[in-house]
């Protein structure tokens, strides 16, 4: 246990405040090794001190938001979440209105379909899933004794995508305007203009897409920041659990979410143009869209679910004052879990009328998940029971947490059963199972989450007294809301009913949810206020006031942007109690990166397994193109979903140009020198190229998620041929079939070509054969521009037209997809070009070309795969 | 204690056997799909595929015994005890082995789940 006292000579209360703004003590670039300092004497720490506070300090007035550091972005990012959230709460209140009396007219039933529908979109979509993000942009790097994340501009970029995609579907309901399909927008029904008119589908298909990005932006971040920004000595056996859970809820999200930004562009070209991948008249099939939905859709469960129980996972050992019982068994949890998860999805469409030998897979997948998941609870209350338990406000909603999930997830085990499914299929039942689940497994967690972790965002406790009131009235009014419903539902009450005739058993029951949802409401405002109020004669928080062991709990009080005043050395899984002294000799800087010598911001990169330090990395600090790169990347989709095909084109090339100012401006810096000392005498690099730089892992990781939509796509064209009695269809089969063979075989021999421009590009740059590099980044930019032509050109030449019938719609859609990436690879490679001419990529600092040669490889497999599929299958069949 | 050629455990060799899971469900799943489509005759004879997904659960389920047995072995080995919460190399690579051990368990029930449904039934119902 900690019985650490603090050497508060050490720190900033010792009286000695240093203001940002004295220039003549920072003396940047004049400052000794860290080596060589006496980080005993005061006035070195003074200095090293206003020199991390400069460079750290967030930007003042208006370039406020021009902040990219993790601290600023993450409360913006988990203040965003929970205003949406607040926005979908009250939609949920609306529709427990409608529904409290029989018969009723509160609202229509047009604009009931979209409340229903945005109350859910919403809090899935711009609150269960971001709040993750948001929560990991904020907890990872203080968990891990890190400056900052590896890529805060990509965070900072990521939080605008999501505040933009987020207020363009919400607003769209002040318009009369929103989507009125259910969250999961099953076809036919929001396909077709008669049954969906207006703009509804297209704002959620383009504003959901476009948040998907930030998503996808934040897996890549924390993969990459679990994996390579741990402390020196944190081996993967001694990382916090909540570091092994955002390994793999990031990992989830790179194979969740890409089917169903594959699902959004088939769904998205049907609604504009007419092809026809969900219409069974011209071969689609609507099933199509239910698998790349689910796909996405029943993963994102669990993406929801882990990292909530993760903070408990964070919460449980402090208040039971001990180390978790069983760390291997919850890596096991979560990792199985995570696997696990991608094996559920068909469990929605029990009810479609699959084989129900097909049924059977995903009925006893959906078994075997509750293993892991049981696994986790027992690890807690085992862990409870081991300990000496100290009662809180974050432990009442610990175990209001756990009580309520496992009621959700034993009547998760009943439907999973396709039998009893039948029965309860898209009733009230499912929708109290479905809240059960996510009200207990996520926000309840994320409740206990912010009275635990507020003292370290706010400096002070929230109020134990408002917590307890909170936690009552939420746990009465969430059980009484919900639990009538599984009646309900059993009685016959269909989901998404706009209203119910009275004397069928309903009003009761309905009644009954409607005062538990206003109740539940309370206690929840009660939070928000609690977090809200003023509170500015309150004294502040002790530092580490929980008396936790990790990390994160060396955050000062009020906090400092830096981080961590240096980096610690860490040789245990809960530092704070099992390193004596760690808290002093962090904050006298006696550990790494004490200083900020050259007025760089500054992180350490360490190795995967042992975290043996690799680098010193240059972070990048506060800028407007971020927001500019979201505004016009938001521009292109919401001129996108009213048609405006011009202004659209327009902003599409501003993105493109403001994503590559931010690029050139602030990636693949050159350093002024190759190495730096960091302190304790170790010598680290700036730079670093290939596998060991974080930019080489994001763009690894980036174009999995990249791969996982391409092959969604793929999917879906053997998905037709399996379901299709003759695919490709008679009528397509002339006397050559589909796209032919000549052109897509042209179009892969170029790709063949620009690939292997791209590999010798990369060779002959490191070898410092300048012009020849040169050369073959020009050749193969152009290479590559012609083999997208050439892929396009094949089922143009042979006339496929996409509306007549789904195969030349798959066609095209794969030749399209391709050309995109191959017109990508050639920007890419004439940026290289570019970087080169400039003198800002050379033989000794080449991440440029050796990230797109990585990119390249997987653009050959692309190709070959799209040639493979569109012109070597039908010959085969 | 082992010595020799043992494996040096990483995140891949930990998710290796939940991958033979992924790979086994898949094709199960697809090729019974396949089957069975358009799905018109729900009578039609499935013998071949279920022939096939038992191969392929034997094939997955040695794959993963094989996991299994290497990890524990090597857990054994290195000492066997609980927890694996010291700063060395050593331990890591005992956590690594010890994780491995339980996933592969989990991945070989998992296997066996996703065969029963083949092992009921005979058609495409």
């Amino acid at each position: 246990m900690s019985d650490v006292t603090l050497d508060r000579s050490a720190t900033r209360w010792a009286g000695k405040r240093d203001d940002d703004d004295v220039p003549a003590e920072l003396n940047f670039g004049n400052v000794p090794p860290a080596s060589t300092r006496n980080q005993e004497d005061p006035e070195v720490r003074a200095g090293q001190e206003a020199r991390l506070r400069h460079v750290w300090a967030e930007p003042k007035g208006w370039r406020y938001w021009s902040a990219v550091n993790n601290t600023e972005v993450g409360l913006w990012y988990t203040a965003t979440s929970f205003a949406f959230m607040l926005f979908a709460g009250v939609l949920g209140l609306m529709i427990r209105v409608q529904l409290a009396a029989p018969d009723n007219d509160f609202l229509t039933a047009s604009f009931y379909n979209q409340v229903y529908t945005l109350h859910g979109t919403v809090m899935m979509f711009l609150f269960a899933v971001p709040i993750f993000e948001a929560v990991a942009i904020i907890l990872l790097p203080q968990m891990l004794g890190a400056r900052d994340l590896p890529f805060p501009r990509l965070s900072a970029f990521g939080y605008w995508c999501f505040l933009i995609g987020g207020v363009f579907v919400c607003g769209s309901i002040f318009f009369g305007a929103a989507p009125e399909g259910g969250w999961f927008m099953y076809p036919p029904l929001t396909t077709q203009e008669r049954f969906s008119p207006g703009y509804g589908a297209d704002i959620w298909l383009l504003g959901l897409s476009f948040i998907e990005v930030a998503s996808i932006a934040a897996a890549v971040e924390l993969i990459v920041g679990t994996l390579k920004c741990r402390p020196p000595g944190m081996r993967l056996n001694l990382m916090p659990l909540y570091a092994w859970y955002v390994l793999v809820v990031a990992g989830m999200i790179l194979f969740a979410f890409p089917p169903l930004i594959a699902g959004d562009i088939l769904f998205e070209l049907e609604r504009l143009f007419n092809w026809p991948f969900f219409d069974p008249e011209r071969g689609g099939d609507p099933m199509l869209w239910q698998h790349l939905f689910w796909i996405f859709g029943h993963p994102e469960v669990y993406i929801v679910f882990l990292p909530a129980i993760a903070l408990l996972a964070m919460i449980v050992p402090t208040f039971a004052r001990r180390p978790i019982v069983g760390y291997s068994f919850i890596v096991l949890a979560a990792v199985g879990t995570g696997f696990l998860s991608f094996g559920l999805w068909v469990h929605h469409m029990f009810a479609t009328g699959l084989p129900a030998i097909s049924l059977g897979f995903f009925s006893a997948a959906s078994e075997a998940v509750a293993i892991p998941t049981a696994v986790q609870i027992f690890v807690f209350v085992a862990t409870l029971l081991a300990g000496r338990v100290i009662y809180s406000v974050p432990m009442l909603f610990v175990s209001g947490a756990l009580a309520i999930f496992v009621i959700g997830g034993l009547t998760g085990v009943m439907v999973a059963l396709a039998p009893f499914d039948w029965q309860a299929h898209d009733t009230y039942f499912v929708v109290g199972h479905l809240h059960y689940v996510l009200i207990g497994g996520m926000l309840f967690p994320v409740v206990a989450g912010v009275y635990y972790f507020w003292p370290m965002m706010g400096g002070r406790r929230l109020s134990d007294k408002l917590g307890k009131i909170a936690f009552w009235l939420m746990f009465v009014g969430f059980n009484t809301a919900f639990l009538p419903m599984h009646w309900s539902g059993l009685v016959g009450m269909p989901r998404r009913v706009w209203t119910y005739p009275a004397d069928i058993g309903l009003d009761l029951p309905n009644l009954v949810s409607s005062v538990g949802a206003f109740v539940f409401a309370a206690g929840f405002v009660t939070v928000v206020w609690d977090v809200l109020r003023p509170r500015n004669g309150e004294p502040y928080a002790d530092r580490n006031t929980w008396n936790a062991g990790t990390l994160e709990w060396l955050a000062e009080v009020p906090d400092e942007a830096w981080g961590v005043r240096s980096v610690p050395i860490v040789t245990s899984r809960y530092p704070l109690w099992e390193q004596k002294n760690l808290m002093a000799d962090v904050d006298m800087g006696r550990f790494y990166m004490p200083d900020a010598e050259e007025g760089k911001r500054e992180t350490m990169v360490t190795s995967v397994l042992d975290a043996e330090p690799v680098q010193c990395l240059r972070v990048p600090g506060p800028t407007f193109m971020t927001f500019w790169a979201a505004i016009f990347l938001g521009a292109v989709f919401i001129l996108a979903t009213f048609h405006l095909w011009t202004l659209t084109l327009a902003t599409a090339v501003l993105a493109t140009g403001a994503i590559l100012v931010w690029l050139w401006r602030g990636t693949a810096l050159q350093p002024e020198k190759d190495e730096k000392d960091v302190g304790l005498g170790l010598k680290l690099p700036l730079y670093a190229s290939g596998p060991k730089s974080v930019g080489w892992w994001a763009m690894f990781i980036t174009m999995t998620g990249d791969a996982t939509a391409f092959v969604s796509l793929v999917f879906g064209y053997f998905f037709y041929f399996t379901v299709s009695p003759v695919f490709p269809p008679p009528m397509m089969a002339g006397e050559e079939i589909g796209p032919g063979l000549a052109w897509p075989l042209v179009a892969l021999a170029l790709f063949a070509a620009s690939w292997l421009a791209a590999i010798f590009a990369r060779n002959t740059n490191k070898a410092a054969s300048l012009g020849t590099a040169r050369l073959l980044m020009g050749a193969g930019a152009l290479l590559s521009l012609a083999a997208s032509a050439a892929i396009l050109w094949g089922p143009y030449v042979t006339g496929l037209v996409p509306t007549v019938h789904v195969y030349p719609a798959t066609v095209w859609v794969l030749a399209i997809w391709t050309a995109c990436h191959g017109a990508a690879g050639a920007l890419m490679l004439a940026y290289c070009l570019a970087r080169s001419l400039a003198g800002r990529m050379t033989p000794t600092h080449d991440i440029d070309i050796v990230n797109v040669a990585l990119y390249w490889h997987f653009m050959a497999g692309t190709a070959l795969v799209t040639v493979a599929t569109i012109a070597l299958f039908p010959l085969a069949v | 204690m082992a010595t020799g050629n043992k494996t040096r455990d990483t995140l891949w060799t930990l998710i290796a056997a939940p991958t033979i899971w992924a790979v086994h469900f898949a094709l199960s799943y697809g090729s019974v799909a396949y089957g069975c489509a358009p799905n018109e005759n729900v009578f039609a004879d499935i013998g071949g595929f279920r022939i096939f997904v038992g191969g392929l659960t034997v094939v997955a389920l040695v794959g993963i015994g094989f996991i299994f047995a290497r990890a524990l072995g090597e857990w054994r080995g290195n000492g066997g005890r609980m927890p694996h919460d010291e700063d060395t190399a050593a331990v890591r690579e005992r956590f690594l082995e010890f994780s491995t051990v339980l996933l592969a368990g989990l991945s070989f029930i998992a296997v066996i789940y996703t065969a029963l449904p083949v092992a009921l039934m005979a058609d495409c119902r």
